[in-house]
């Protein structure tokens, strides 16, 4: 006790030098150069190699720069791709976020049961994609699902979901905005949570409508969450690889192929892999995810310094 | 008079979960119907007459799937713990040289695409034997929740006020000490939400399992379901019911742990 005062003021910060921080950051260091960084490398020489199947194993491929880069661009997948990712992705998160904030509105006003029925809204977020997937494929079949029973119960035709170039990518995007909700309600709903109600009780005695007040002061004031929430959507949207695989492998033909699953085919989906393409897409996926990733970031660094 | 809108609210709430929630209706609703009549139009909407075939066909088929993802998930769980916990207890409360930094690459890190990430593991684990093993799914499938579990850690940690541990370094104890018995009680909270996203995002996982543990025996139950899939009879009695089966985990962690939830969506994402 009596050499308790002579260590360190009450008021000093952290009385141990911040190099012995790194002790508790090693194993988390080493991790990521080991676990992320190293098989991000691998990935990067697989995009830089002329790959076979023989050469993958032996590790002796030749090296040729930028070359399957070059081939994938300029192959005729590639604007396909890229349009039915950007599609789905914009469409994912205009009705994710739409969807969102409208029930995040909903909830917001406490009704009897408004808790667990917000609780259950997050099921879908929580389920396993591969369970999701398979559950909205077996809905969306052809001849047995539900959802055309539907359609034919109220005179309209049957639709070939996924098996129709025209309405694959229609089927896998309603799956995806299906589990991408709760995402958006929850982090809209703590948004809301954090607008002050007297605001709106001011406004309201200065006679502003329900309508008026959700424009003037619920969305400005929801800017920063909205923008967080949409770009870290933005972010996972452009990863989906699960459902869309699931459900249609891309296609058909290539009518619902994203980058996501383009890469994932190339490396993987035939007998006859090709790594070096499928890493070159996997790794432009990359640039365009970080593009993104830092905008987030620096979003987010200027809400905290406001 | 503003009881009546209330139940209004409420009628109009429960039509919404309803609607919300139809799909794992149907996948239960389905997992109870017979073979012979998952084909007649229209569908049954009611299980009338339930078959347990397709569940008595998980017992069959998949104990072992379920088995290796319970090990998985468990095991990942644990080394996402393991590693991030005291990297959230340095970035929140030593200040190291490089915090910032590596505060930047935790964020992004989440944000690489997994099936890229799966394509690099594939190349390293051919070179040093992980192809097939728990242990190689462990790994990978932890790179889902690690730098997730550091930074809910890091956040978690700068709550823990800073006379705590003042006054256990002041009653001698070591940094390591002043963490294990001090800074992770404290954080109990973060332990649980860690734990369980690690463990549920493991149990998820697709995209690993499939290219790295696509051709052996030890396969989680995501890709029991997609070998059923794939069969060429599609017994979708017997999907639904092992869908079903997988998707308990994420149930009971809705019940148990709600809070815990609902935190894990927000943190990282919204500064409270």
């Amino acid at each position: 006790m009596t050499t308790a005062p002579n260590r360190s003021g009450p008021r000093r910060r952290w009385p141990s030098p911040r190099t012995t921080a790194w002790g508790f950051l090693a194993p988390l260091v080493v991790y990521l150069v080991a676990f992320y960084l190293y098989p991000l490398l691998r990935n990067l020489d697989l995009s830089l190699r002329d790959h076979t199947v023989r050469s993958f194993v032996r590790n002796d491929a030749p090296f040729v720069w930028l070359d399957n880069y070059v081939r994938v661009v300029t192959s005729a997948a590639f604007a396909p791709a890229l349009w039915n990712t950007l599609v789905f992705t914009a469409l994912s998160l205009v009705f994710q976020y739409g969807i969102g904030l409208a029930l995040a509105v909903f909830f917001h006003q406490h009704f009897r049961l408004s808790v667990p029925l917000r609780a259950l809204f997050l099921v879908p977020w929580l389920l396993p994609l591969i369970v999701s997937a398979s559950t909205w494929s077996w809905m969306l079949n052809s001849e047995s699902g539900v959802v055309n029973s539907v359609l034919t119960a109220f005179g309209a035709d049957p639709v070939n979901w996924l098996t129709s170039p025209q309405y694959s990518l229609l089927a896998v995007l309603v799956a995806n905005i299906w589990i991408g909700i709760p995402f958006n309600l929850v982090l809209l709903y703590s948004g809301l949570r954090n607008i002050p109600p007297r605001l709106h009780e001011a406004a309201a005695l200065d006679g502003a409508g329900g309508w008026q007040r959700f424009w003037r002061i619920t969305m400005p004031l929801l800017r920063p969450v909205s923008a967080i929430t949409l770009l870290l959507g933005l972010v996972y949207t452009l990863k989906v690889f699960d459902i869309i695989w699931i459900m249609t492998q891309g296609g058909p033909g290539n009518s619902s192929t994203t980058l996501a699953t383009w890469s994932y085919e190339l490396g993987f989906g035939s007998l006859l892999p090709r790594f070096g393409p499928g890493a070159a897409v996997g790794n432009l996926l990359i640039l365009i995810a970080l593009f993104f990733g830092v905008i987030h970031i620096r979003v987010q660094r200027r809400q905290e310094a406001a | 008079m503003s009881t009546r809108r209330q139940w209004w609210k409420t009628a109009l709430g429960v039509v919404l979960t309803a609607l919300m929630l139809f799909p794992i209706y149907w996948m239960i609703n389905v997992s109870l119907t017979p073979g012979e009549r998952m084909r007649q139009t229209p569908p049954d909407w009611f299980p009338t007459s339930p078959t347990f075939e397709g569940y008595a066909a998980v017992l069959r088929d998949q104990l072992p799937a379920l088995g290796t993802s319970l090990l998985v998930g468990v095991c990942t769980a644990a080394l996402t713990v393991a590693v991030a916990a005291p990297a959230g207890f340095a970035l929140a409360k030593l200040s190291p040289l490089g915090g910032g930094p590596l505060h930047f690459v935790l964020v992004i890190a989440q944000m690489i695409p997994g099936i890229i990430m799966a394509m690099g593991f594939y190349s390293l684990y051919l070179s040093v034997g992980g192809l097939d093993t728990w242990w190689g799914l462990v790994i990978a499938d932890s790179t889902l929740a690690v730098p997730f579990g550091a930074l809910v850690f890091t956040a978690f940690m700068s709550a823990v006020p800073d006379e705590i541990i003042q006054a256990a370094r002041i009653d001698g104890a070591g940094l390591w000490r002043t963490f294990r018995s001090v800074v992770l009680p404290a954080s109990r909270n973060a332990v649980v939400t860690v734990s369980l996203f690690a463990f549920l995002w493991a149990w998820s996982d697709f995209v690993f399992a499939n290219t790295l543990n696509g051709s052996g025996d030890v396969r989680p139950i995501t890709l029991g379901i997609y070998r059923y899939i794939g069969n060429n009879d599609q017994d979708w009695n017997s999907i639904m019911a092992t869908a079903v089966v997988a998707s308990v985990p994420a149930a009971v962690l809705l019940v148990v742990a709600q809070r815990y939830v609902a935190a894990g969506v927000t943190a990282g994402a919204v500064k409270d």
